[in-house]
Protein backbone atom coordinates (compact mmCIF):
# COMPACT_ATOMS: atom_id res chain seq x y z
CA UNK A 1 0.00 0.00 0.00
CA UNK A 2 2.85 2.34 1.38
CA UNK A 3 4.50 2.13 -2.86
CA UNK A 4 1.25 2.31 -4.29
CA UNK A 5 0.46 5.63 -2.52
CA UNK A 6 3.69 7.25 -3.59
CA UNK A 7 2.89 6.62 -6.93
CA UNK A 8 -0.69 8.08 -7.04
CA UNK A 9 -2.58 9.96 -4.56
CA UNK A 10 -6.48 9.26 -4.04
CA UNK A 11 -8.54 12.47 -3.13
CA UNK A 12 -12.39 13.14 -2.56
CA UNK A 13 -13.88 16.15 -4.36
CA UNK A 14 -16.92 17.06 -5.12
CA UNK A 15 -17.70 14.97 -8.56
CA UNK A 16 -16.44 11.70 -7.54
CA UNK A 17 -12.28 11.13 -6.96
CA UNK A 18 -9.19 12.77 -8.05
CA UNK A 19 -6.49 10.54 -8.37
CA UNK A 20 -3.28 12.79 -9.33
CA UNK A 21 -0.82 10.52 -10.66
CA UNK A 22 3.39 10.49 -9.75
CA UNK A 23 6.14 10.22 -11.75
CA UNK A 24 7.28 7.39 -13.80
CA UNK A 25 6.55 4.63 -16.16
CA UNK A 26 2.75 4.89 -17.36
CA UNK A 27 2.29 1.40 -18.11
CA UNK A 28 3.60 0.32 -14.11
CA UNK A 29 1.50 3.51 -12.82
CA UNK A 30 -1.50 2.02 -14.53
CA UNK A 31 -0.72 -1.49 -13.50
CA UNK A 32 -0.28 -0.12 -9.84
CA UNK A 33 -3.54 1.72 -10.05
CA UNK A 34 -5.74 -0.88 -11.63
CA UNK A 35 -4.26 -3.15 -8.81
CA UNK A 36 -5.21 -1.08 -5.96
CA UNK A 37 -8.70 -0.83 -7.51
CA UNK A 38 -8.77 -4.32 -7.84
CA UNK A 39 -8.12 -4.63 -3.62
CA UNK A 40 -10.33 -2.40 -2.62
CA UNK A 41 -13.29 -2.72 -5.35
CA UNK A 42 -16.13 -2.32 -3.08
CA UNK A 43 -14.73 1.32 -2.17
CA UNK A 44 -14.39 2.10 -6.23
CA UNK A 45 -17.34 0.11 -7.57
CA UNK A 46 -19.35 2.47 -9.34
CA UNK A 47 -17.21 5.60 -8.76
CA UNK A 48 -16.41 8.39 -10.35
CA UNK A 49 -12.83 9.04 -11.40
CA UNK A 50 -10.89 12.42 -12.15
CA UNK A 51 -7.42 12.17 -13.34
CA UNK A 52 -4.60 14.04 -12.93
CA UNK A 53 -1.33 12.98 -15.09
CA UNK A 54 0.52 16.48 -14.75
CA UNK A 55 2.24 17.19 -17.78
CA UNK A 56 2.77 13.70 -19.50
CA UNK A 57 2.01 13.34 -22.78
CA UNK A 58 -0.68 10.52 -23.43
CA UNK A 59 -2.19 9.40 -26.95
CA UNK A 60 -5.23 7.69 -27.48
CA UNK A 61 -4.19 4.28 -27.16
CA UNK A 62 -2.87 4.51 -23.90
CA UNK A 63 -6.04 6.91 -22.39
CA UNK A 64 -8.56 4.51 -24.04
CA UNK A 65 -7.15 1.74 -22.59
CA UNK A 66 -7.28 2.74 -19.07
CA UNK A 67 -10.66 3.98 -19.44
CA UNK A 68 -11.54 0.45 -20.61
CA UNK A 69 -9.93 -1.13 -18.06
CA UNK A 70 -11.42 1.17 -15.33
CA UNK A 71 -14.86 0.80 -16.70
CA UNK A 72 -14.69 -3.07 -16.29
CA UNK A 73 -14.25 -2.51 -12.97
CA UNK A 74 -17.53 -0.09 -12.50
CA UNK A 75 -15.38 2.70 -12.36
CA UNK A 76 -15.94 5.53 -14.84
CA UNK A 77 -13.41 7.67 -16.10
CA UNK A 78 -14.89 11.21 -16.83
CA UNK A 79 -11.70 13.87 -16.71
CA UNK A 80 -8.47 13.78 -17.61
CA UNK A 81 -6.19 17.07 -16.30
CA UNK A 82 -2.67 17.80 -17.56
CA UNK A 83 -0.29 20.30 -18.44
CA UNK A 84 0.21 18.70 -21.74
CA UNK A 85 -1.80 20.01 -24.84
CA UNK A 86 -1.71 16.65 -26.45
CA UNK A 87 -3.11 14.61 -23.61
CA UNK A 88 -5.66 17.80 -23.16
CA UNK A 89 -6.58 16.93 -26.78
CA UNK A 90 -6.52 13.28 -26.82
CA UNK A 91 -9.16 13.62 -23.92
CA UNK A 92 -11.26 15.96 -25.71
CA UNK A 93 -11.11 13.25 -28.55
CA UNK A 94 -12.22 11.00 -26.13
CA UNK A 95 -15.36 13.09 -24.97
CA UNK A 96 -13.66 13.28 -21.50
CA UNK A 97 -13.84 16.86 -19.23
CA UNK A 98 -10.22 18.60 -19.03
CA UNK A 99 -11.28 20.46 -16.04
CA UNK A 100 -13.15 19.83 -13.13
CA UNK A 101 -15.07 22.85 -13.05
CA UNK A 102 -16.49 22.26 -16.46
CA UNK A 103 -20.15 20.44 -16.46
CA UNK A 104 -20.33 17.12 -16.15
CA UNK A 105 -20.32 14.91 -19.67
CA UNK A 106 -23.69 14.32 -20.63
CA UNK A 107 -24.20 10.44 -19.14
CA UNK A 108 -26.84 7.83 -20.05
CA UNK A 109 -30.07 9.24 -18.39
CA UNK A 110 -30.51 6.77 -15.20
CA UNK A 111 -33.63 5.30 -14.93
CA UNK A 112 -36.06 7.44 -13.26
CA UNK A 113 -36.82 6.86 -9.86
CA UNK A 114 -40.90 6.90 -8.76
CA UNK A 115 -41.14 10.77 -8.30
CA UNK A 116 -41.75 12.12 -5.07
CA UNK A 117 -45.63 13.34 -4.67
CA UNK A 118 -45.62 17.17 -5.21
CA UNK A 119 -43.16 17.73 -7.89
CA UNK A 120 -46.19 18.16 -10.86
CA UNK A 121 -46.69 21.45 -13.30
CA UNK A 122 -49.92 22.53 -13.77
CA UNK A 123 -50.57 24.17 -17.06
CA UNK A 124 -53.50 26.51 -17.55
CA UNK A 125 -54.95 25.19 -20.79
CA UNK A 126 -55.58 24.84 -23.75
CA UNK A 127 -52.39 24.21 -25.01
CA UNK A 128 -52.27 25.28 -28.09
CA UNK A 129 -50.47 24.58 -31.81
CA UNK A 130 -47.09 25.21 -31.27
CA UNK A 131 -46.84 25.50 -27.11
CA UNK A 132 -44.51 23.00 -25.55
CA UNK A 133 -44.31 22.16 -22.04
CA UNK A 134 -40.51 20.05 -20.71
CA UNK A 135 -41.01 18.82 -16.87
CA UNK A 136 -38.58 16.47 -15.28
CA UNK A 137 -41.66 15.69 -13.28
CA UNK A 138 -45.20 15.03 -13.89
CA UNK A 139 -47.31 17.37 -15.85
CA UNK A 140 -51.16 18.37 -15.42
CA UNK A 141 -53.17 20.46 -17.74
CA UNK A 142 -56.14 21.29 -16.98
CA UNK A 143 -57.52 22.29 -20.42
CA UNK A 144 -57.07 20.89 -23.72
CA UNK A 145 -53.91 19.88 -25.81
CA UNK A 146 -54.26 20.62 -29.44
CA UNK A 147 -52.89 19.46 -32.15
CA UNK A 148 -49.23 20.93 -32.97
CA UNK A 149 -48.44 21.17 -29.13
CA UNK A 150 -45.85 18.81 -27.57
CA UNK A 151 -45.26 17.60 -23.87
CA UNK A 152 -42.07 15.78 -22.71
CA UNK A 153 -42.58 14.67 -18.96
CA UNK A 154 -40.27 12.69 -16.47
CA UNK A 155 -43.42 11.29 -15.27
CA UNK A 156 -46.94 10.75 -15.83
CA UNK A 157 -49.02 13.22 -18.17
CA UNK A 158 -52.58 13.97 -16.93
CA UNK A 159 -54.81 16.05 -19.17
CA UNK A 160 -58.45 17.53 -18.27
CA UNK A 161 -59.38 17.99 -21.60
CA UNK A 162 -58.75 16.35 -25.17
CA UNK A 163 -55.67 15.06 -25.54
CA UNK A 164 -54.29 15.89 -29.46
CA UNK A 165 -51.33 16.66 -29.81
CA UNK A 166 -47.68 14.98 -28.95
CA UNK A 167 -47.09 13.68 -25.71
CA UNK A 168 -44.32 12.11 -24.16
CA UNK A 169 -44.45 10.56 -20.47
CA UNK A 170 -41.48 9.06 -18.68
CA UNK A 171 -39.63 10.88 -20.95
CA UNK A 172 -36.39 9.18 -19.26
CA UNK A 173 -37.01 5.82 -18.80
CA UNK A 174 -39.87 5.34 -16.21
CA UNK A 175 -42.07 2.95 -17.57
CA UNK A 176 -44.42 3.18 -14.90
CA UNK A 177 -45.54 6.47 -16.06
CA UNK A 178 -49.08 7.40 -17.18
CA UNK A 179 -51.01 9.38 -19.49
CA UNK A 180 -54.45 10.49 -18.74
CA UNK A 181 -57.03 12.13 -20.58
CA UNK A 182 -60.65 12.75 -21.02
CA UNK A 183 -60.47 12.28 -24.42
CA UNK A 184 -57.68 10.35 -25.52
CA UNK A 185 -56.75 11.36 -29.11
CA UNK A 186 -53.16 12.00 -29.42
CA UNK A 187 -51.27 12.68 -32.35
CA UNK A 188 -48.32 10.46 -31.06
CA UNK A 189 -48.47 9.06 -27.41
CA UNK A 190 -44.86 8.09 -25.92
CA UNK A 191 -44.06 6.13 -22.92
CA UNK A 192 -40.54 5.78 -21.76
CA UNK A 193 -39.04 4.13 -25.51
CA UNK A 194 -42.46 3.24 -26.73
CA UNK A 195 -44.32 4.97 -29.13
CA UNK A 196 -47.78 4.40 -30.51
CA UNK A 197 -50.26 6.51 -33.11
CA UNK A 198 -54.10 6.62 -31.44
CA UNK A 199 -56.60 4.44 -33.92
CA UNK A 200 -59.16 6.05 -35.21
CA UNK A 201 -62.45 5.11 -32.80
CA UNK A 202 -65.71 5.30 -33.72
CA UNK A 203 -68.41 6.33 -31.20
CA UNK A 204 -68.07 8.16 -27.56
CA UNK A 205 -64.96 9.33 -26.44
CA UNK A 206 -64.30 8.53 -22.69
CA UNK A 207 -61.45 9.15 -20.10
CA UNK A 208 -58.76 6.82 -20.74
CA UNK A 209 -55.56 6.10 -19.49
CA UNK A 210 -52.54 4.77 -21.51
CA UNK A 211 -49.78 2.87 -19.83
CA UNK A 212 -47.51 0.14 -20.49
CA UNK A 213 -48.19 -3.06 -20.27
CA UNK A 214 -45.12 -5.81 -20.73
CA UNK A 215 -43.72 -3.49 -23.05
CA UNK A 216 -46.60 -2.84 -24.94
CA UNK A 217 -48.82 0.90 -24.93
CA UNK A 218 -51.92 0.42 -24.19
CA UNK A 219 -55.38 2.58 -23.55
CA UNK A 220 -58.14 1.37 -21.33
CA UNK A 221 -61.14 3.06 -20.50
CA UNK A 222 -61.15 4.97 -16.67
CA UNK A 223 -64.30 3.08 -15.73
CA UNK A 224 -62.97 -0.48 -16.79
CA UNK A 225 -59.84 0.58 -14.48
CA UNK A 226 -62.05 1.43 -11.38
CA UNK A 227 -64.26 -1.17 -12.21
CA UNK A 228 -67.40 1.33 -11.94
CA UNK B 1 -61.47 60.63 -32.25
CA UNK B 2 -59.57 58.12 -30.75
CA UNK B 3 -59.55 54.93 -32.69
CA UNK B 4 -59.71 51.34 -32.19
CA UNK B 5 -56.96 49.47 -33.79
CA UNK B 6 -58.31 46.46 -35.51
CA UNK B 7 -55.95 43.37 -37.32
CA UNK B 8 -57.01 40.41 -39.21
CA UNK B 9 -54.48 37.95 -39.31
CA UNK B 10 -54.35 33.64 -39.88
CA UNK B 11 -51.42 32.36 -39.56
CA UNK B 12 -52.01 30.69 -43.05
CA UNK B 13 -52.55 32.45 -46.75
CA UNK B 14 -55.69 32.52 -48.93
CA UNK B 15 -58.05 31.93 -46.24
CA UNK B 16 -59.66 35.61 -46.86
CA UNK B 17 -58.23 38.75 -45.11
CA UNK B 18 -57.75 40.99 -47.52
CA UNK B 19 -60.97 40.66 -48.74
CA UNK B 20 -62.24 40.90 -45.19
CA UNK B 21 -60.94 44.20 -44.61
CA UNK B 22 -61.69 45.54 -47.51
CA UNK B 23 -65.57 44.63 -46.46
CA UNK B 24 -65.60 45.28 -43.06
CA UNK B 25 -63.79 48.44 -43.74
CA UNK B 26 -66.65 49.10 -46.64
CA UNK B 27 -69.22 48.21 -43.97
CA UNK B 28 -68.27 50.46 -41.57
CA UNK B 29 -67.50 53.39 -43.61
CA UNK B 30 -71.20 53.17 -44.62
CA UNK B 31 -72.39 53.35 -41.39
CA UNK B 32 -70.41 56.86 -40.98
CA UNK B 33 -67.50 55.61 -39.58
CA UNK B 34 -64.07 57.54 -40.16
CA UNK B 35 -61.89 54.28 -41.60
CA UNK B 36 -58.07 53.69 -42.35
CA UNK B 37 -56.78 50.67 -43.55
CA UNK B 38 -53.57 49.59 -43.82
CA UNK B 39 -51.95 46.85 -45.76
CA UNK B 40 -49.08 44.76 -43.60
CA UNK B 41 -48.75 42.58 -46.46
CA UNK B 42 -45.12 44.70 -47.22
CA UNK B 43 -44.05 43.35 -50.77
CA UNK B 44 -46.93 41.54 -51.59
CA UNK B 45 -49.69 43.86 -51.30
CA UNK B 46 -53.19 43.00 -52.04
CA UNK B 47 -55.71 45.40 -50.13
CA UNK B 48 -55.50 48.23 -53.12
CA UNK B 49 -56.52 46.16 -55.84
CA UNK B 50 -58.84 44.60 -53.98
CA UNK B 51 -60.10 47.94 -52.67
CA UNK B 52 -59.90 49.70 -56.71
CA UNK B 53 -57.42 52.05 -55.67
CA UNK B 54 -54.10 50.41 -57.12
CA UNK B 55 -53.68 53.33 -59.92
CA UNK B 56 -54.27 55.89 -57.62
CA UNK B 57 -50.82 54.79 -55.27
CA UNK B 58 -48.12 57.42 -54.70
CA UNK B 59 -46.91 56.73 -51.70
CA UNK B 60 -46.60 53.74 -49.15
CA UNK B 61 -46.43 52.67 -45.47
CA UNK B 62 -42.49 52.60 -46.05
CA UNK B 63 -42.15 56.47 -47.42
CA UNK B 64 -44.38 57.14 -44.29
CA UNK B 65 -42.04 55.29 -41.78
CA UNK B 66 -38.95 56.50 -43.35
CA UNK B 67 -40.15 60.07 -43.43
CA UNK B 68 -40.47 60.63 -47.37
CA UNK B 69 -44.24 61.70 -46.96
CA UNK B 70 -46.57 62.76 -44.61
CA UNK B 71 -48.97 60.25 -43.30
CA UNK B 72 -51.76 62.31 -44.95
CA UNK B 73 -50.38 62.29 -48.20
CA UNK B 74 -50.06 58.20 -47.76
CA UNK B 75 -53.66 57.97 -46.93
CA UNK B 76 -55.54 57.12 -50.62
CA UNK B 77 -59.17 58.54 -50.16
CA UNK B 78 -61.95 55.27 -51.36
CA UNK B 79 -63.87 55.92 -54.68
CA UNK B 80 -67.26 56.26 -53.47
CA UNK B 81 -67.02 56.40 -49.22
CA UNK B 82 -64.96 59.88 -48.64
CA UNK B 83 -64.14 58.45 -45.34
CA UNK B 84 -62.48 55.66 -46.31
CA UNK B 85 -58.66 55.47 -46.73
CA UNK B 86 -56.08 53.38 -47.91
CA UNK B 87 -52.48 53.19 -47.13
CA UNK B 88 -51.11 51.11 -49.02
CA UNK B 89 -48.30 48.71 -48.59
CA UNK B 90 -44.81 49.42 -50.39
CA UNK B 91 -44.68 46.61 -52.97
CA UNK B 92 -40.53 46.96 -53.84
CA UNK B 93 -39.48 46.33 -50.25
CA UNK B 94 -39.90 43.43 -47.55
CA UNK B 95 -40.78 43.30 -43.93
CA UNK B 96 -37.69 43.89 -42.57
CA UNK B 97 -38.39 47.53 -43.67
CA UNK B 98 -40.86 48.30 -40.89
CA UNK B 99 -40.52 47.73 -37.38
CA UNK B 100 -43.24 46.40 -34.98
CA UNK B 101 -42.55 50.11 -32.99
CA UNK B 102 -42.58 52.42 -35.91
CA UNK B 103 -46.46 50.10 -36.99
CA UNK B 104 -46.89 51.50 -33.24
CA UNK B 105 -45.94 55.05 -33.57
CA UNK B 106 -47.82 54.96 -37.38
CA UNK B 107 -51.23 53.99 -35.48
CA UNK B 108 -50.73 56.56 -32.52
CA UNK B 109 -50.54 59.35 -35.11
CA UNK B 110 -53.14 58.39 -36.89
CA UNK B 111 -55.76 57.56 -33.80
CA UNK B 112 -57.18 61.11 -33.84
CA UNK B 113 -57.71 61.57 -37.26
CA UNK B 114 -60.23 58.53 -37.85
CA UNK B 115 -62.59 55.75 -35.82
CA UNK B 116 -61.55 53.07 -36.88
CA UNK B 117 -58.06 51.50 -38.11
CA UNK B 118 -57.93 48.36 -39.92
CA UNK B 119 -54.23 46.28 -40.28
CA UNK B 120 -54.85 43.79 -42.98
CA UNK B 121 -51.83 41.00 -41.57
CA UNK B 122 -49.76 38.75 -44.15
CA UNK B 123 -49.69 34.88 -43.52
CA UNK B 124 -47.13 33.61 -41.51
CA UNK B 125 -45.99 34.53 -37.83
CA UNK B 126 -42.89 36.06 -38.85
CA UNK B 127 -41.94 39.93 -38.90
CA UNK B 128 -45.33 40.94 -41.13
CA UNK B 129 -47.23 39.23 -38.45
CA UNK B 130 -45.73 40.91 -35.56
CA UNK B 131 -45.66 44.61 -37.09
CA UNK B 132 -49.44 43.92 -37.88
CA UNK B 133 -50.58 42.97 -34.71
CA UNK B 134 -47.71 44.80 -32.44
CA UNK B 135 -50.58 48.19 -32.41
CA UNK B 136 -53.61 46.40 -31.99
CA UNK B 137 -56.47 46.86 -29.56
CA UNK B 138 -58.13 44.22 -31.18
CA UNK B 139 -57.65 40.84 -33.19
CA UNK B 140 -59.56 39.28 -35.55
CA UNK B 141 -58.55 35.55 -36.73
CA UNK B 142 -59.31 34.36 -39.61
CA UNK B 143 -60.03 31.00 -40.74
CA UNK B 144 -61.45 28.34 -43.33
CA UNK B 145 -63.99 25.15 -42.10
CA UNK B 146 -60.57 23.20 -42.60
CA UNK B 147 -57.82 21.61 -40.95
CA UNK B 148 -54.95 23.41 -41.84
CA UNK B 149 -56.28 26.54 -41.84
CA UNK B 150 -57.55 25.72 -38.33
CA UNK B 151 -54.30 24.38 -37.46
CA UNK B 152 -52.26 27.79 -37.99
CA UNK B 153 -55.13 29.74 -36.34
CA UNK B 154 -54.54 27.54 -33.35
CA UNK B 155 -51.07 28.46 -33.77
CA UNK B 156 -51.52 32.19 -34.18
CA UNK B 157 -53.96 32.14 -31.50
CA UNK B 158 -51.64 30.78 -28.93
CA UNK B 159 -49.18 33.49 -30.30
CA UNK B 160 -50.86 36.36 -29.36
CA UNK B 161 -52.40 35.09 -25.82
CA UNK B 162 -48.45 34.57 -25.15
CA UNK B 163 -48.00 38.47 -25.99
CA UNK B 164 -51.14 39.39 -24.16
CA UNK B 165 -53.09 40.69 -27.68
CA UNK B 166 -56.24 37.99 -26.71
CA UNK B 167 -58.45 37.47 -26.42
CA UNK B 168 -58.72 37.31 -30.38
CA UNK B 169 -62.69 36.77 -32.15
CA UNK B 170 -62.75 34.20 -34.64
CA UNK B 171 -63.97 34.61 -37.88
CA UNK B 172 -64.69 31.55 -39.70
CA UNK B 173 -64.79 32.29 -44.00
CA UNK B 174 -65.60 29.99 -46.53
CA UNK B 175 -68.47 28.29 -45.14
CA UNK B 176 -70.16 26.11 -47.24
CA UNK B 177 -73.31 24.70 -45.71
CA UNK B 178 -73.93 21.80 -48.16
CA UNK B 179 -70.81 20.41 -47.68
CA UNK B 180 -70.80 20.74 -43.67
CA UNK B 181 -74.65 19.21 -43.97
CA UNK B 182 -73.08 16.32 -45.81
CA UNK B 183 -70.19 15.65 -43.37
CA UNK B 184 -67.33 16.82 -45.80
CA UNK B 185 -66.39 19.86 -44.32
CA UNK B 186 -65.90 21.04 -40.41
CA UNK B 187 -68.84 22.68 -38.96
CA UNK B 188 -68.73 25.49 -37.09
CA UNK B 189 -68.75 23.79 -33.96
CA UNK B 190 -66.64 21.75 -34.96
CA UNK B 191 -64.14 24.93 -35.14
CA UNK B 192 -65.34 26.73 -32.10
CA UNK B 193 -64.85 22.98 -29.90
CA UNK B 194 -60.88 23.04 -31.40
CA UNK B 195 -59.63 26.78 -31.22
CA UNK B 196 -62.27 27.73 -28.05
CA UNK B 197 -62.47 31.68 -28.47
CA UNK B 198 -65.31 33.93 -29.55
CA UNK B 199 -66.88 34.34 -33.02
CA UNK B 200 -67.31 37.41 -33.97
CA UNK B 201 -68.48 36.38 -37.72
CA UNK B 202 -69.52 33.60 -40.12
CA UNK B 203 -68.38 33.91 -43.75
CA UNK B 204 -70.22 31.61 -46.50
CA UNK B 205 -68.68 30.59 -49.82
CA UNK B 206 -69.60 33.31 -52.57
CA UNK B 207 -68.30 33.24 -55.86
CA UNK B 208 -69.50 36.88 -55.79
CA UNK B 209 -66.30 37.78 -53.60
CA UNK B 210 -63.91 36.29 -56.39
CA UNK B 211 -65.85 38.45 -58.90
CA UNK B 212 -65.70 41.43 -56.73
CA UNK B 213 -62.25 41.20 -55.57
CA UNK B 214 -61.09 41.12 -59.41
CA UNK B 215 -63.87 43.97 -60.22
CA UNK B 216 -62.27 46.05 -57.24
CA UNK B 217 -65.52 46.66 -55.93
CA UNK B 218 -66.13 45.51 -51.97
CA UNK B 219 -69.06 43.20 -51.88
CA UNK B 220 -70.89 44.75 -49.16
CA UNK B 221 -72.25 47.71 -50.93
CA UNK B 222 -74.54 45.13 -52.62
CA UNK B 223 -77.05 44.20 -50.26
CA UNK B 224 -78.33 40.60 -52.01
CA UNK B 225 -75.02 39.19 -51.17
CA UNK B 226 -74.33 36.51 -48.21
CA UNK B 227 -70.89 37.30 -47.68
CA UNK B 228 -71.58 40.96 -47.53
CA UNK B 229 -74.09 40.93 -45.03
CA UNK B 230 -71.98 38.50 -42.83
CA UNK B 231 -69.40 40.87 -43.42
CA UNK B 232 -71.82 44.34 -42.47
CA UNK B 233 -72.47 41.76 -39.12
CA UNK B 234 -69.10 41.60 -38.33
CA UNK B 235 -68.65 45.58 -38.90
CA UNK B 236 -72.02 45.68 -36.62
CA UNK B 237 -70.73 43.86 -34.21
CA UNK B 238 -67.29 45.92 -33.72
CA UNK B 239 -69.77 48.83 -33.36
CA UNK B 240 -71.13 47.06 -30.34
CA UNK B 241 -74.29 45.96 -32.01
CA UNK B 242 -75.70 42.68 -30.70
CA UNK B 243 -76.37 40.68 -34.27
CA UNK B 244 -77.16 37.34 -34.14
CA UNK B 245 -75.46 34.81 -36.71
CA UNK B 246 -76.53 34.02 -40.18
CA UNK B 247 -78.66 30.87 -40.69
CA UNK B 248 -77.36 29.22 -43.46
CA UNK B 249 -77.88 25.22 -42.92
CA UNK B 250 -81.37 25.20 -41.87
CA UNK B 251 -82.44 21.74 -42.53
CA UNK B 252 -85.23 21.55 -44.69
CA UNK B 253 -88.61 20.05 -44.14
CA UNK B 254 -87.76 16.71 -45.64
CA UNK B 255 -84.81 16.38 -43.35
CA UNK B 256 -86.02 17.67 -40.42
CA UNK B 257 -88.84 14.91 -40.55
CA UNK B 258 -86.07 12.43 -41.19
CA UNK B 259 -84.51 13.92 -37.61
CA UNK B 260 -81.10 14.76 -40.19
CA UNK B 261 -79.32 17.78 -39.38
Amino acid sequence: MGEASSLFQIKGIRDGLLITLGGGDWPDLVDAFIENIDSRSAFFQGGRVALDVGARDLRVAELSVLRDRLSERGVSLWAVLSESPLTETTAQNLGLATRLAKPRPPQVPEVAQPLPEGTAKWIKGPLRSGGRVAYEGNVIVMGDVNAGAEIVAGGSIIVWGRLRGVVHAGAQGDESAVVCALEMVPTQLRIAGEIAVSPKKPGKSQPEVASLQDGHLTAEPWHKLTGR
Amino acid sequence: MTAKVVTVTSGKGGVGKTTAVANIAVALAARGQKVTCIDGDIGLRNLDVVMGLENRIVYDLVDVIEGRCRLRQAMIRDKRLPELFLIPAAQTRDKTAVSPSDMVRLCDELRPEVDWILVDSPAGIERGFKNSVAPADRVLVMTNPEVSAVRDADRVIGLLEADGKGPAALIINRLDPVMVRRGDMLSVDDVLDLLAIDLIGIVPEDEGVIVAANRGQPLTLDARNKAGLAFQNIARRLLGEQVPLLEFDSPNVLQRLLGRK
